[in-house]
């Protein structure tokens, strides 16, 4: 695959410039795989609707050249369910911080794969709260320290794809920021899919994770870190589960069809 | 044909009917327009829900029984949004829930209705005492309009107008029901559809280029654009300018919540449409709002016949508050008695009106049931004393 330097520059909102990610932010990266991945299947962001709820991750679509839904946390599903209904034709992105789709909008999310609604989900998981500060998340792992677990973090992280997979989703897939070749593929893949189509980008925030539980505020050691912790799914099935317990199980979980949701009730005695 | 064998109906059910106050809070809704509901179960709003679910489909719309009322207000926001006219419907354990909606759908100027079927805490008994959560329940800055149905008549025709309102502001306006009428069976005439009014959704006639989401007269409301379509809008609970930028300058904060705050409060004259019985006359004022103008009807002509000389002014809107018609209302009185079913709240609006020049009476009722008749007589005649 060819990569273009700037694929669909004119995508992105002159006047949303200086943005506000830190320098190193993964966001960056997940907006500019989309940006090829649009690029690459000939979409516009122009015909869509992206869609942030608030948070670092959540504020993507506002430097795009679209129509966004911006600055609540945690509704992102509720309000692409309900322009889905209204505007089925149009596609809807929703990018989600991983606090956002599955803290405080975690309810939302299941409800949303259980529906099977035909969005696009992309989850930039930075492992922390990041945009309040690196406080504890329920991404992030076991013993490690966030400004909220000093002592380190007492509580199990969620497995958004498991999460995604038992809830409905029609399509899972989980990347990194350092693998960007497969993560465009991936959310390829979803625009293209009918149905409720999510892919997880585990991703570096040098900031605030990669200070304080990873030791360093190096956006380079935090995607270094990223990349040794990640293994791939089809080596991970061969290995015993505790093993893998700690890494990134890195590719596509889910790839199905079924009915997408139009509403709670079937009816069949429209007369158009 | 429906699945069911039933034979669909249309968007107005023309004709007399005796009917369910929640049934007709939904059949006023698809009369102006709704299509598309999202709920969550609770009581007594559940009728709402069951009505819309059964109704929408045949009208082409959608019902959602969402997860929970957070989903129920950002659906119906995110619908409002894509073009259509969506309502959401709850009881006031719900209407909690919708709050942080409602500051969203404020500030990107998201038209939708909401009704509050208003019950006891932890009961379903009757009460009027979300009437001050309605106006300051979420947070921010807002104005916000809210009609009080007092029958099920008006059930029907305020949701309408609910939705004419909701889109001549650019504003979630909130049906303000009560357990009394929501439960309740009356005569409803439904006029045939071209009797009723309908506002539809105005779209820009501008090229994305030329086209500014935010920009509008003074205390006015600016045109939509459709989604999708290259016209770039942003609808960020932030702080933003005419052109949907987010911007944290504060003369673009100030300006926006000037006119969000302005598009309303300037308007109240043509919003709030309040009517008087024999207020003109009267010595006693009595105001009332929703299911409790009924028992205050009554007292009145109790009070008339024994040579009191009492009125009413009956409320419709009752936020954004009608001050200068509250104001007419008692100008002539001798005392003004507030009457309401709970603790005595928006007596306190009353009060900031007459700002000491005519007295403020009390006839209020926290038991989660409504005034009898003889009840707001007896106020009547302790203020006439
Ligand atoms: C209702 C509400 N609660 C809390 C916040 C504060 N808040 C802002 S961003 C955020 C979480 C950010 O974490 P995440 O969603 O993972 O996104 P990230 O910033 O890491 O990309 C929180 C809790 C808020 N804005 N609204």
């Amino acid at each position: 695959m060819s990569l273009k330097l700037y694929p669909r520059r004119e995508s992105v909102r002159k006047d949303g410039l200086p943005h506000f990610f830190c320098p190193g932010c993964g966001c960056g990266q997940v907006l500019n795989f989309f940006l090829r991945a649009c690029d690459e299947l000939g979409m516009k962001t122009e015909d869509m609707t992206c869609i942030g709820g608030v948070g670092c991750a959540a504020r993507i679509p506002i430097y795009l050249s679209t129509d966004a839904l911006h600055g609540i946390h945690g509704r992102t599903m509720p309000w692409a369910t309900g322009i889905k209904m209204t505007r089925p034709d149009m596609p809807v992105v929703v990018f989600a911080g991983d606090g956002d789709a599955l803290s405080i909008g975690g309810n939302h999310f299941i409800h949303a794969a259980r529906r099977n609604v035909d969005v696009t989900v992309i989850v930039v998981n930075n492992l922390n709260f990041a945009m309040t500060g690196g406080q504890v998340a329920p991404t992030t792992p076991l013993t490690a320290t966030t400004m909220t677990t000093p002592y380190g973090s007492s509580e199990p992280p969620f497995d958004l794809c498991k999460m995604a997979e038992t809830s409905g989703a029609t399509y899972v897939s989980r990347w990194t920021t350092a693998h960007g070749i497969q993560a465009i593929r991936a959310i390829k893949t979803a625009m293209q899919h009918t149905g409720f189509s999510v892919v997880e980008i585990i991703s570096q925030c040098p900031t605030h994770y990669g200070r304080y539980a990873l030791g360093s505020g190096s956006p380079e050691k935090s995607v270094e870190w990223i990349k040794e912790q990640s293994i791939p799914r089809t080596r991970a099935e061969k290995m015993d589960p505790e093993e893998t317990a700690l890494n990134f199980v890195i590719g596509e979980f889910v790839n199905t069809q079924r009915p997408v949701f139009w509403g709670s009730t079937i009816y069949d005695g429209a007369e158009e | 044909m429906a699945s069911d064998g039933s034979n669909p109906q249309g968007r107005v059910l023309s004709g007399v009917h005796f009917m369910l106050g929640n049934y007709a809070t939904a059949e006023g809704a698809l009369a102006g327009g709704c299509d598309f509901f999202a709920g969550y179960p609770i009581t007594p709003a559940n009728e709402i829900s069951e009505r819309m679910s059964h109704r929408l489909p045949e009208v082409g719309g959608t019902f959602i029984q969402g997860e929970d009322e957070l989903f129920s207000i950002y659906a119906v926001t995110g619908a409002s949004l894509a073009g259509a006219k969506a309502m959401t419907a709850t009881a006031s354990a719900g209407f909690n829930h919708f709050q942080e909606g409602i500051g969203y759908a404020v500030a990107v100027e998201a038209p939708c209705v909401i009704v509050d079927v208003q019950r006891c805490r932890g009961e379903n008994f009757a009460t009027q005492a979300d009437v001050m959560q309605m106006r300051w329940g979420t947070d921010g800055d807002y104005e916000i309009i809210v009609l009080a149905p007092s029958s099920i008549q008006e059930l029907f025709d305020y949701t309408a107008r609910a939705f004419n309102l909701a889109e001549e502001y650019r504003t979630p306006v909130i049906v303000m029901s009560e357990t009394t009428i929501s439960l309740m069976r009356e005569r409803l005439d439904v006029p045939s559809a071209d009797e009723i009014a309908v506002v539809n959704r105005r779209y820009t006639d501008l090229s994305p280029g030329e086209y500014k989401p935010f920009a509008a007269p003074e205390y006015g409301v600016p045109d939509f654009a459709p989604l999708g379509k290259g016209y770039n809008t942003i609808y960020s609970i932030n702080p933003h300018d005419e052109e949907g930028s987010i911007d944290w300058d504060p003369d673009v904060y100030e300006r926006m919540y000037d006119r969000l705050t302005g598009k309303i409060a300037k308007h109240r004259d043509v919003i709030c449409q309040p009517r008087s019985y024999a207020v003109d006359d009267a010595d006693i004022v009595l105001i009332a709002y929703g299911s409790e103008v009924r028992p205050a009807l009554d007292a009145v002509e109790m009070a008339r016949e024994d040579g009191i000389a009492a009125g009413l002014l009956k409320l419709d809107a009752v936020w954004p508050v009608p001050e200068e018609q509250i104001a007419a209302a008692m100008s002539k009185a001798k005392a003004v008695i507030a009457v309401e079913m709970n603790i005595g709240k928006y007596a306190n609006e009353i009060e900031r009106i007459s700002a000491g020049r005519v007295p403020v009476h009390r006839c209020t009722k926290n038991r989660g049931i409504i005034h009898s008749p003889e009840e707001i007589y007896r106020s009547i005649k302790e203020v006439w004393k």
